[in-house]
């Protein structure tokens, strides 16, 4: 279903089973445009709170947020979205799930190694992020993902700020350090 | 040069104070920082770790090595296969003599487990590192295990130098004392996207890496592009480059690394002139090759030192490395026998 390639049968749903490179079915264009509808603001941090505060509806939103990003991006809700840095490609299709980069494997087509009939995820989050004159996010360091958060909806994470410690930028002094804080505490 | 002794290596670290690097006048940690130090042209080799549970196979090939390289890759189930454990093979190479270099990779271990083993090689003395993502499973012996992936290779850089330079673990906790290697790296400069490659060895470089070594290099001029890209973001300084050879011996040696090697380039030029030759002929073109891209590696500013993978032909490597001029090093292996034991 994913992309109507002869693999089709042996292709799990985008989001489900292994991950499978996913290319993403938002233009670059109307991607980082969106961005700017759903920045981080008061509102939006209000919007946050309220639905947080509320089981089911937190959990209506999530399904809401899931079946979007997923049906438009392979989203396969980590909690801890990179999308606005990574041109739109989700790393979490990377049969890796690497959040820095592509590995030493990518075919000399830009296939993937481990699925070559499809495009290495960063291969497209690379030439996405260029076209869209966001290249540099790619140079930020993506911090480990916090496990326990999978499932959870990172736009509400993101909207809350708890999601500003993900990545950092390398300073030429003193490293950056690898922690973070107890601001990033997951979703209590 | 000596390399210095497992108990002592260097001052250790007060959590959350940045020691470490290089460069910071610390004593080295091993022979390949020594050697970085100095200058000299580096070499290091890539020795598989056996298929079995017996040492000799691994011991005979150090053997061979021993006094010609500053420091022998263990690799951590290449290809997903698997093998006796780098960190035991590490080991065993310690008690020969010779400087290991552990390979780690984020395929089979946790954070846990990666920060457990990193404590232990250097409580054993293994002087340095080399962190990488691994190859995916899909293609190995076990397709059917589960792949971790909890890190990622540039995190897994960035957690070694928390260990050592802050002396702490990811959870914060401090390491008294911390743990003492090299940090290494690896990147391949001729997987797309060619753009990126050398902006994400700025990143593992910001992360920590004290060296990197590079995937087989045949395509010069692709090579010497993204080493250029590399000096000019100022990498080279701050961490060896040391690039990756091997010699192709067999025309099935040739369709292997084409096929079967993830992530390596070999030139329609090259694969020309190893399988022009009759098969008599086709080691000797093989060692030849290899050891002419040495010499020419040499001359490409910014490379610190090559690193041989001749997998199942390690033997050949001293032959190799005398064809391009290098000779042993200089006290052979036995500066520092004494190991970590």
């Amino acid at each position: 279903m994913v992309d109507g390639g002869t693999r089709v049968a042996s292709q799990p749903l985008a989001g489900e089973g292994p991950p499978v490179p996913f290319a993403p079915r938002v233009s670059v264009r109307a991607a980082y445009g969106s961005h700017r509808i759903v920045q981080r603001n008061r509102f939006w941090q209000a919007v946050a709170k309220a639905t947080e505060s509320v089981g089911p509806v937190y959990r209506g939103f999530t399904g809401a947020e899931e079946r979007a990003k997923r049906r438009l991006f392979g989203c396969r809700m980590c909690g801890q979205c990179a999308l606005p840095v990574t041109g739109y490609a989700c790393p979490m299709t990377c049969p890796k799930q690497l959040r820095n980069g592509p590995c030493g494997g990518v075919q000399p087509d830009g296939g993937c190694e481990v699925y070559p009939d499809r495009r290495c995820v960063w291969v497209m989050a690379y030439e996405r992020a260029e076209q869209g004159g966001h290249g540099d996010d790619l140079s930020l360091l993506q911090r480990p993902l916090d496990q326990r958060r999978f499932g959870e909806s990172s736009w509400v994470n993101y909207w809350s700020g708890r999601d500003e410690m993900l990545a950092a930028r390398p300073s030429a002094g003193e490293p950056v350090d690898i922690r973070v804080g107890p601001a990033r505490a997951g979703r209590t | 040069m000596s390399a210095p002794q497992a108990p002592d290596r260097g001052p250790q670290a007060t959590p959350g104070k940045i020691v470490g690097r290089i460069d910071a006048g610390l004593p080295p940690r091993s022979r390949l920082e020594a050697t970085i130090r100095s200058g000299r042209f580096a070499v290091t080799a890539e020795v598989a770790p056996p298929l079995g549970a017996d040492a000799e196979p691994l011991r005979q090939k150090v053997r061979a090595l021993k006094g010609w390289v500053d420091g022998v890759n263990l690799t951590d189930n290449p290809s997903a296969y698997v093998r006796m454990s780098s960190w035991a093979a590490s080991t065993i190479v310690l008690s020969e003599g010779v400087d290991p270099v552990f390979q780690l990779q984020c395929r089979d271990r946790n954070r846990i487990a990666l920060q457990s083993d990193l404590i232990g090689a250097s409580a054993v003395g293994i002087p340095n590192v080399l962190l990488l993502t691994g190859d995916h499973l899909r293609f190995g012996d076990h397709p059917e295990a589960k792949g971790v992936f909890d890190l990622d290779s540039v995190q897994l850089v960035w957690l070694a130098a928390t260990l050592r330079d802050r002396g702490t673990l990811l959870s914060g906790r401090a390491l008294k004392p911390p743990p003492n290697w090299l940090i290494g790296a690896v990147e391949n400069p001729f997987a797309p996207p060619l753009g990126f490659r050398a902006t994400r060895l700025a990143k593992k470089v910001a992360a920590g890496a004290d060296f990197v070594q590079t995937q087989f290099v045949f395509d010069l001029a692709t090579f010497e592009s993204w080493m250029a890209q590399v000096v000019d973001l100022g990498i080279a300084e701050r961490c060896a480059v040391i690039a990756g050879v091997g010699p192709i011996r067999s025309l099935r040696a040739l369709e292997h690394m084409r096929n079967d090697v993830p992530g390596v380039v070999v030139t329609d030029d090259v694969a020309k002139r190893i399988s022009s030759q009759p098969e008599s002929r086709m080691e000797e073109e093989g060692i030849d090759l290899c050891a002419e891209t040495i010499a020419r590696l040499r001359e490409v500013p910014g490379v610190a030192g090559v690193h041989v993978m001749a997998y199942a032909f390690e033997q050949a490597i001293p032959e190799i490395l005398t064809r391009a001029g290098l000779k042993a090093r200089d006290g052979g292996g036995n500066a520092s026998g004494e190991g970590g034991q």
